[in-house]
């Protein structure tokens, strides 16, 4: 069908192929999340709100946290940096490497480097960077991009992957995936201990004891920490959580929320580099801060998107995301949350995504799985009335102008006169109507009968 | 807490205001009939403001705020008292109590949209938590499978539709798989993205129509509106009511009214 929205257009024209495996994998990790919360929990929405307190709290009193997070690292003996946006993390990484006569880096799973582009500048000046979790190392192979925040590559399957393996040298074509998986493991261990560098997030940040916590199915962001002698750890601002008890409540939100796992596989809490009660691991420990606009989110009436967990539930459980995937959103974070936060990071490149709140039929479904209890809806509704106001044109695309329809509501006369001519409407064969939402809407659906006026006569005239 | 947050302490009482909605109005008069009857058996007096049009939706939705606030400022002036406004459709009255405050968070009128907002109920929620009614003295002899209208998520109002349905006499209530599933209307979503609003439209019918029910039922008409017609162009044999439809003509075949 002829659409005017970006989305739906990449919806329309999604390889059944691709379409069919983001759709039964999301479904899978929702369907997962539901039996785990449910099973393990009376009350999982009770979880929810806490956790959402709990953050929201942190988000009010975030310079408070930054300062204490800061002397507790020190503490620990790591070093801590600020970087206000992409070009600083960048440049702040390059400079650490340089410092160091650093060549190259093994990289866990960090969407904030995706946001500032990282990779792209490390390489350009003259570094080597690996991805080492396995969907992301398949991406930087492909030179495509995330389209899930947990599962990146959700939208891919195993004989492309075989396909990409052959192109690059790793082994014959062979789609069995613990083949690929034995050749990807075989070609990674060997740039874990060749790097110099150890790069990776932070899913969660203990203000009170300094410690970076991190969580993988794999095990690589402890690979990428092992045989280096340097870890920088790029974490938005947004990450802080003010004790280590508060950690107990959302790793245990986290695994269930994303994939159905009631913890996941690996979880390391990282304080500092090595010291005398802990002989092992890196010798330095680099945590930088990152803000790159979330002081600006802050300050806006959509700041509860700072909550997000990254869980993925919400991206799982939307209709939309379901028949669309996360390469549709056109941005760094796809799916519901995607929605909300890339058009706000954007900052003044607003309006070219303004488009993405509108993706979205409200059904709340995300708002009823977010872990962190992120009222997502109603951030949808306050952007779409952002991009209005803002006059952002591709928001507008495809949605009818109602200005004339909200005088025409304002005053009842005009409205019970509209009412009862309204029955000509039934001898119009809609689908000739010209207005273009007309025919979007009879493309598929009929119109019901128009009985205009009838329930208010009926109601005036009985008994 | 979810994404709707009913009002606390909404005024109860059997004299209220009926809010038609503007599909009932213009397309659905059965319905508005329906819950007129089923509230008059109750015992309530219904007033109908005559002003009433639409809650604003419409422009609240596709993010035209200034038009949906002339909107909802004529219904607060419509529904003026303090009754409670009740709506036989979970996205409208939603609309009012969750939706309107939203629209007005930087409007100086702020406080009486709130009000508005304070006294506005959805039809099942009214009857059960309202009014304190959890067994319908009725009768049907039908298999039906129900949809959750997005709108009633979050509310208490999918509790207070399964006592209802659930009482009554004959009534078989068929699960149905993924009830979260949207039926993809959103509004002006499906006229903006046809072709993801047909392929949710589709999935919700697959899953409604699955148990063969006689009847797909559902407590609003924006909805039904959506999956109703795209089930007709399709050639569904299923008959479609809504809940108020199912609880007056439960009453009619027990004789009560
Ligand atoms: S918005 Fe909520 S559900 Fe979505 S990824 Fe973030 S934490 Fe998870």
């Amino acid at each position: 069908m002829k659409t005017q929205q970006q989305i739906d257009r990449t919806a329309r024209d999604l390889d059944p192929e691709v379409h069919d495996s983001n759709f039964m994998g999301a479904k899978l990790k929702s369907e997962r999340r539901y039996a785990t919360l449910h099973r393990d929990y009376d009350d999982p929405d009770k979880l929810r709100e806490t956790a959402g307190l709990i953050k929201q709290h942190t988000l009010e009193h975030l310079d408070t946290y930054l300062a204490q997070a800061e002397a507790s690292f020190q503490r620990n003996g790591a070093t801590v940096h600020f970087a206000v946006d992409d070009d600083a993390v960048n440049a702040k990484v390059l400079s650490i490497m340089n410092e160091n006569n650093a060549k190259s880096v093994v990289k866990s799973k960090s969407m904030l480097t995706e946001e500032t582009h990282m990779l792209k500048y490390l390489e350009e000046n003259g570094k080597e960077v690996v991805e080492t979790d396995l969907g992301e190392f398949i991406l930087q192979i492909d030179n495509d991009h995330p389209s899930h925040i947990v599962t990146p590559i959700v939208h891919k399957n195993r004989r492309g992957i075989a396909k990409s393996f052959e192109r690059e040298g790793l082994g014959d074509y062979n789609d069995d995936p613990e083949t690929i998986t034995r050749r990807a493991r075989k070609h990674l261990r060997q740039k874990y201990i060749d790097a110099d560098v150890g790069l990776t997030g932070g899913n969660f940040v203990s203000a009170e004891s300094g410690r970076v916590v991190l969580v993988t199915n794999e095990g690589n962001a402890r690979f990428c920490m092992a045989a280096n002698k340097i870890h920088i750890a790029v974490i938005g601002i947004e990450k802080l959580v003010p004790t280590d008890r508060d950690l107990g409540l959302f790793l245990n939100l986290i695994g269930r929320s994303g994939t159905g796992q009631q913890l996941t596989v690996y979880n390391q809490f990282i304080a500092g580099p090595k010291s005398k009660d802990q002989p092992h691991g890196p010798e330095q420990t680099h945590i930088i801060f990152v803000d790159n606009r979330r002081t600006e989110v802050l300050a806006s009436d959509c700041r509860e998107i700072l909550r997000c967990i990254r869980c993925g539930a919400c991206l799982n459980v939307c209709p939309i995301y379901r028949q669309s995937g996360g390469h549709a959103y056109r941005s760094v974070y796809p799916g519901p949350v995607g929605a909300v936060l890339s058009p706000l990071l954007a900052g003044n490149r607003f309006p070219e995504l303004a488009d993405l709140p509108k993706a979205s039929s409200l059904c709340g479904a995300c708002n009823e799985v977010c872990p962190v209890n992120i009222p997502i809806p109603d951030l949808l509704l306050r952007l779409r009335d952002k991009a209005k106001r803002e006059g952002a044109k591709v928001a507008m695309k495809g949605t009818p102008n109602l200005a004339m329809w909200a005088t025409l509501c304002s005053q009842p006369t005009m409205w019970k006169t509209a009412l009862s001519m309204g029955h000509t409407m039934n001898y119009i064969p809609t689908e000739l109507v010209p207005h273009p939402s007309a025919k979007s809407w009879q493309g598929a659906r009929k119109l019901p009968k128009f009985q205009g006026g009838e329930f208010r006569k009926w109601f005036k005239n009985r008994k | 807490m979810s994404m709707l947050h009913t009002p606390p302490n909404r005024p109860a009482g059997k004299s209220i205001q009926l809010m038609t909605t503007c599909l009932c109005d213009a397309f659905y008069a059965d319905v508005a009939q329906a819950t007129v009857e089923i509230l008059e058996f109750l015992g309530c007096e219904i007033e109908l403001p005559d002003g009433q049009t639409c809650c604003g939706q419409p422009a609240f939705n596709s993010g035209d705020w200034v038009s949906s606030r002339k909107v909802v400022r004529h219904t607060a002036k419509v529904f003026a008292g303090d009754k409670p406004i009740v709506a036989p459709s979970g996205s409208c009255a939603a609309m009012v109590f969750h939706g309107a405050p939203l629209a007005f968070e930087k409007e100086a009128d702020l406080p009486e949209i709130q009000a508005l907002a304070n006294r506005t109920w959805e039809l099942l929620d009214f009857i059960v938590f309202g009014l304190g009614v959890t067994e319908w003295p009725g009768k049907f002899d039908a298999k039906i499978t129900v949809h959750r209208s997005c709108h009633l998520r979050g509310s208490r109002s999918p509790e207070a539709m399964a006592s209802l349905l659930g009482s009554i006499e004959g009534l078989t209530v068929e699960p149905i798989d993924e009830t979260e599933q949207c039926c993809g209307f959103g509004g002006t979503f499906a006229v903006s993205f046809p072709n993801i609003s047909n392929s949710m439209g589709t999935l919700k019918i697959e899953k409604l129509t699955a148990s063969k029910p006689d009847i797909v039922a559902a407590a609003d008409m924006g909805c039904m509106m959506h999956f109703g017609g795209m089930m007709e162009k399709q050639g569904y044999p299923q008959k479609r009511m809504h809940v108020a439809q199912i609880l007056r003509d439960s009453l009619k075949n027990a004789g009560k009214i």
